[in-house]
């Protein structure tokens, strides 16, 4: 069987991984904001999840506007990172979990979610920083298999958050109904967000309010952002804002209450209103 | 060309569309390209040249030659393949923040930081 033991949800700003390679998580700048990650880190020693299911958002390294896909599960035996172009260091490949994806993909398709599947995917910072964070040891993120799960927000329409909340609580129902052999053990992370917007005039746009509001309806009601259309949100949250369509996936999956482990919350890293919580399913 | 579908406009904001997809097609295919360290070699190597090769328009060619981040969106520029543009010359999102508002990098950033407060 397997079981969720509960959702991460985390910014993935590029420069965070370049703050990790000089070692600057100590300098004020960046303190409040690593900080964050000890309670994170001291809660994944605790519950050791054996996979990942990655909800993320690509920026340009594995799609192209040729083909955009809406929803897109990895079913790769590893995925790799890659040069992005601006010079973030490049890690490891990740393990993958095909039959995981497989009966991903079974599950979500029988549920009339029309997915694209990935038997080569490469991931980019928005799967790389998060796992960095999270594990920042080579080796533990070499015992973590992961299944990415990419979401549309390059190219509007993007998917109604109500969709993406559709879908989380059917990536709950395919993991609660895997056949594994082992007991497994499998952690959600939603990665993105909070507010931001990084072109236009509006560059530079944050909205601590709305921010607030939406980590407080994690817990008690999750649904809530789900009232707002895609350009509601760009407008109220920024153009990348929307990145919080990854969270709320990912609170869903934990399929009725939640708990809050732990919660930040830190204006700028970069142009970004940078948050991260951690969500344990209610007893 | 339009999608079609009416917008409420959000001020200093393009909603990226298929429309804008469109547009910006040939622009946005060459700064997918810079994924590549090769490919930015060249790029640097012959400018002009390298836009020609992937079908950029004039206007488009001129907004890159400009370093014109503005105009490169109002061009169909989308804002995650122009940062691997801008990455070339080692401009991070706070420079371009900057270049985009009409701010120092310092004023950009005190905004940041008061939006915090």
């Amino acid at each position: 069987m397997a079981r969720i033991v509960g959702s991460i949800m985390s910014t993935h700003v590029p420069s965070i991984a370049g703050a990790m390679s000089r070692h600057a998580e100590g300098e004020p700048y960046w303190k409040p904001f690593f900080d964050g990650y000890e309670p994170v880190r001291a809660w994944l020693d605790e519950v050791r999840p054996d996979v990942a299911v990655v909800v993320h958002n690509d920026h340009g390294l594995n799609f192209f506007l040729d083909k955009m896909p809406t929803f897109a599960v990895g079913c790769a035996p590893q995925y790799l990172h890659a040069d992005e172009g601006w010079g973030i260091p490049e890690v490891e490949p990740f393990p993958g979990d095909p039959q995981l994806s497989w009966h991903l993909v079974e599950s979500l398709i029988g549920e009339e979610f029309d997915l694209t599947t990935c038997q080569e995917m490469l991931v980019d910072h928005a799967v790389t920083n998060p796992m960095q964070l999270c594990w920042p040891d080579p080796d533990d993120r070499a015992a973590i298999r992961i299944v990415p799960v990419t979401v549309n927000t390059v190219m509007f329409p993007y998917p109604s958050a109500r969709r993406c909340y559709a879908l989380g609580e059917a990536i709950g129902r395919a993991i609660t109904s895997y056949d594994a052999e082992e007991d497994l053990k499998v952690v959600l992370m939603g990665t993105g967000g909070l507010s931001h917007q990084l072109e236009g005039r509006r560059a530079g746009f944050i909205n601590k309010e709305f921010d607030l509001r939406f980590l407080e309806s994690l817990t008690e009601e999750p649904a809530w952002a789900t009232q707002y259309s895609g350009e509601d949100l760009v407008r109220l949250t920024g153009s990348q804002g929307v990145e919080l369509l990854m969270w709320l996936t990912a609170r869903a999956a934990l399929l009725g209450g939640a708990r809050k482990v732990t919660s930040n919350y830190h204006i700028p890293i970069s142009n970004t209103a940078a948050g991260t919580v951690v969500l344990e399913p209610a007893a | 060309m339009g999608t079609g579908t009416t917008r409420h406009e959000i001020p200093g904001t393009t909603i990226f569309d298929g429309a804008e997809a469109q547009k910006g097609y040939a622009l946005n295919k060459m700064c997918f390209s810079f994924n590549d360290g090769t490919n930015r070699a060249a790029f640097l190597d012959d400018e002009e040249a390298y836009c020609h090769r992937y079908g950029l328009s004039d206007d488009q060619t001129k907004a890159i030659r400009d370093r014109d981040v503005l105009r490169l969106l109002e061009l169909g520029g989308h804002p995650y393949y122009l940062a691997k543009f801008a990455g070339i010359f080692r401009l991070d999102v706070q420079d371009l923040g900057a270049l985009q508002t009409g701010l120092s990098k310092e004023e950009f950033q005190a905004r940041l930081v008061a939006a915090g407060r």
